[in-house]
């Protein structure tokens, strides 16, 4: 058995990730008892703050993260097959292949002392031993797919020689080349700029669904989110606190802190110039967890019982949910807000 | 400190408190192993006004040269040609020394962690400026511990702590004490909130409005984020290849933009709303290289109303309402362009 062998037929989801905690140097708790369910063909964001766990969460699905160091318990499972059992041989195959990741940096992604057409017919040999001719010709084709403009003069640029654009591009072009079901996304248009950020989302968006990709997509902007994701997933503090489809999460939000996300962006402000709505304090420390609640300090609703215990994940709606002893307030509360809001405008 | 009136400010409250004028700044590079000489067209030509007490906003993708234009403001790096002048006194010259600009002019970076000193207290970082301007050192240890607490960190916890210690927006409101620690007239600030947290972002954007009453401030707020642009500032500057292509009230240049180009940054912006995302991206392509930008408009190449006309003229920045002014072919009447608004005759 492969480890890359996903049975076609199999109706398992593609990514199922239960009671995952991930711990860093036996102290820092970044992941503590995240559910998430990637359905095939789905697109999941997962969107938090820099700390809520989002990447590391990401990353535990490879077995990225440091072995010597981490601590990971709970369970991952990729297409039904259990990747906390895998040997090194089997984790080999599966990145790349059956899963592939993009990053926030393409510069630092790709090596850069050799072209990038020579990394992606690498990746492609490697893993499907095709001849270099098959190879460089399947390179050609996916740098057309990522509408990289002459793209076989650019298979023979080096990462440095192209735009930060073209290189998102090209880094899509290489996690494509072995044809994965599933695709990470940490943070794919942070570092670019407004008018090329939103090219590449569409692209991603394109792919997806022509592919039929499975994807999570890690970052810190509910814009970006809304514009490729079918479902939202909210982190805080190694914790997913809402999630629900995009539309459930952005229009009727049951968790206080998603509702302070959606209320400290300046574009939300009631009047120019008049204060934004913040969100009190900062994110807590993660090597000295409290009981309850992680953000019961922050929380405008919190009451004694948040501070005590840790509030379970309870159904708001359909496929919705919110982990928030008060959900029921804080979705009233936000309603309120959004009345406000349009007894001003 | 209160509104009282400020013995620097010399030309009354008409007088621009910085004008930017023709400012240019190319940096030579070499190509090739030939050695061809290039130019790097950073800062070419750009013109504005900042107004006493007002925010300008100047927002832009990278490389259309809107730090650079900061950092030649602060007199970082110097200009090739054009003119800079603070209260209608030219910077650097007699009756308006480095020394003194500078004491009045101060900059607040994006990167909180490499701006600050690794090896010196948060207090002793806010101090280190008035000392050197003369200030004893107890008084301005005070002042320092009265700023901290003004940005919303408690002295006694935060005074003797060193920037590691430190969260990013905890660092940024260090940074932000010490540029005020001069008292300054003007604050530069280079995407100061670009690197925080949402949640953090709100809180520091706060800070700022409500500092710049107590101080009687005018910013210079350089930013990528169009909602914090239109948040924040009065008026906005739009740059584009090291010009700027649109100038005007940021509720009119963001609401009813008049360069195509800011109407693409606009609705580049990610939607918020689940039912209605983004189909059609509005422009292709990265922005081009200002080595050797394109000739005429530069922005022809992206543009959707390219005619002609655009790559063979440069567009002037011309009004098209009040305190509102456009460098487009397009909306500069007899320019040529098709949809160039009729004539004004001559009254």
């Amino acid at each position: 058995m492969t480890a890359s062998a996903i049975p076609p037929t199999s109706s398992d989801p593609a990514v199922e990730i239960r009671g995952l905690s991930v711990t860093f140097g036996g102290k820092v708790r970044a992941v503590d008892g995240v559910d998430l369910v990637l359905g095939r063909g789905q697109a999941v964001a997962l969107i938090g703050e820099s700390g809520s766990g989002k990447s590391v969460t990401l990353r535990a699905i490879m077995r990225l993260n440091p072995e010597n160091k981490t601590k990971i318990e709970g369970s991952i499972r990729v297409a039904g097959q259990d990747v906390m059992a895998m040997s090194k041989r089997e984790l080999t195959r599966l990145r790349g292949r059956a899963v592939a990741m993009i990053f926030q940096e393409p510069l630092l992604a790709l090596d850069p002392v050799y072209t990038v057409g020579r990394q992606i017919t690498e990746a492609i040999r490697r893993h499907e031993g095709l001849s270099e001719t098959q190879a460089r010709a399947r390179a050609l084709e996916l740098f057309e797919r990522v509408r990289i403009p002459s793209p076989q003069r650019r298979l023979d640029a080096y990462p440095h020689e192209m735009s930060g654009g073209m290189r998102q591009r090209a880094m899509i072009a290489l996690a494509l080349a072995c044809r994965p079901k599933v695709l990470l996304a940490d943070e794919p248009t942070t570092a670019l700029d407004a008018t090329v950020q939103i090219q590449i989302l569409l692209l991603l968006r394109e792919l997806q669904a022509e592919l039929g990709l499975s994807t999570i997509f890690v970052t810190h902007d509910l814009g970006a989110a809304v514009e490729v994701a079918d479902r939202i997933a909210v982190m805080y503090a190694g914790r997913i606190v809402e999630s629900g489809t995009a539309r459930q999460v952005v229009l009727s939000p049951n968790h206080p802190y998603t509702i302070g996300l959606l209320s400290s962006r300046a574009d939300g402000a009631l009047v120019k110039g008049s204060r934004l709505e913040t969100i009190p304090g900062s994110p807590p420390d993660l090597a000295n967890r409290k009981p309850g609640c992680p953000f019961a300090p922050r929380c405008f609703l919190a009451i004694d019982r948040c501070h005590k215990e840790v509030p379970p994940t309870v159904e708001v709606g359909p496929g919705h949910g919110a982990a928030c002893w008060r959900s029921d307030e804080a979705g009233a509360a936000f309603r309120e807000r959004l009345e406000a809001v349009a007894a001003v405008a | 400190m209160s509104a009282a009136i400020d013995i620097r400010d010399r030309g009354g409250p008409a007088q621009p408190l910085l004008t930017v004028d023709k400012l240019i700044k190319h940096f030579p590079i070499k190509k090739g192993l030939g050695g061809k000489k290039a130019v790097v067209r950073a800062v070419d030509g750009v013109d504005f006004e900042i107004l006493k007490g007002e925010t300008l906003g100047i927002v832009g993708e990278s490389g259309c040269g809107k730090s650079t234009t900061a950092k030649l403001i602060m007199g970082l790096i110097e200009h090739d040609s054009g003119q800079l002048l603070f209260d209608g006194e030219k910077i650097g010259s007699r009756a308006l020394p480095m020394r003194s600009f500078r004491a009045q002019t101060q900059m607040v970076f994006q990167d909180s962690y490499s701006s600050l000193n690794p090896r010196m207290t948060v207090e002793a970082s806010i101090a280190f400026g008035p000392q050197v301007h003369g200030v004893p050192k107890r008084q301005a240890i005070e002042r320092a511990r009265s700023l901290l607490a003004r940005v919303g960190l408690e002295p006694t916890r935060f005074a003797a702590r060193y920037p590691h210690e430190l969260s990013g927006g905890q660092r940024q409101r260090v940074n932000i004490a010490r540029a005020l620690a001069l008292e300054p007239r003007l604050v530069v600030l280079d995407e100061a909130v670009s690197a925080l947290d949402k949640s953090v972002e709100a809180q520091v954007l706060n800070l700022l409005l409500d500092l710049k009453q107590d101080f009687n401030l005018t910013y210079l707020f350089i930013s990528h984020d169009l909602n914090v642009v239109r948040f924040i500032c009065d008026r906005v500057a739009v740059m584009y290849l090291g010009q700027v292509v649109e100038i005007g009230p940021a509720d009119t240049v963001l609401a009813s933009p008049s360069h195509p180009y800011t109407a693409a940054l606009l609705s580049s912006m990610p939607s918020l709303d689940p039912d209605n995302r983004t189909e059609v991206a509005p422009l292709a392509g990265d922005p081009p290289n200002p080595i050797d930008p394109p000739s005429g408009c530069r922005f022809h190449p992206r543009c959707s109303l390219m005619e002609p006309v655009c790559p063979a003229n440069v567009p002037p920045l011309d009004g098209v309402g009040e305190l509102h002014r456009v460098a487009c072919l397009a909306r500069q009447p007899g320019s040529g362009h098709s949809l160039a608004p009729a004539q004004q005759v001559a009254a």
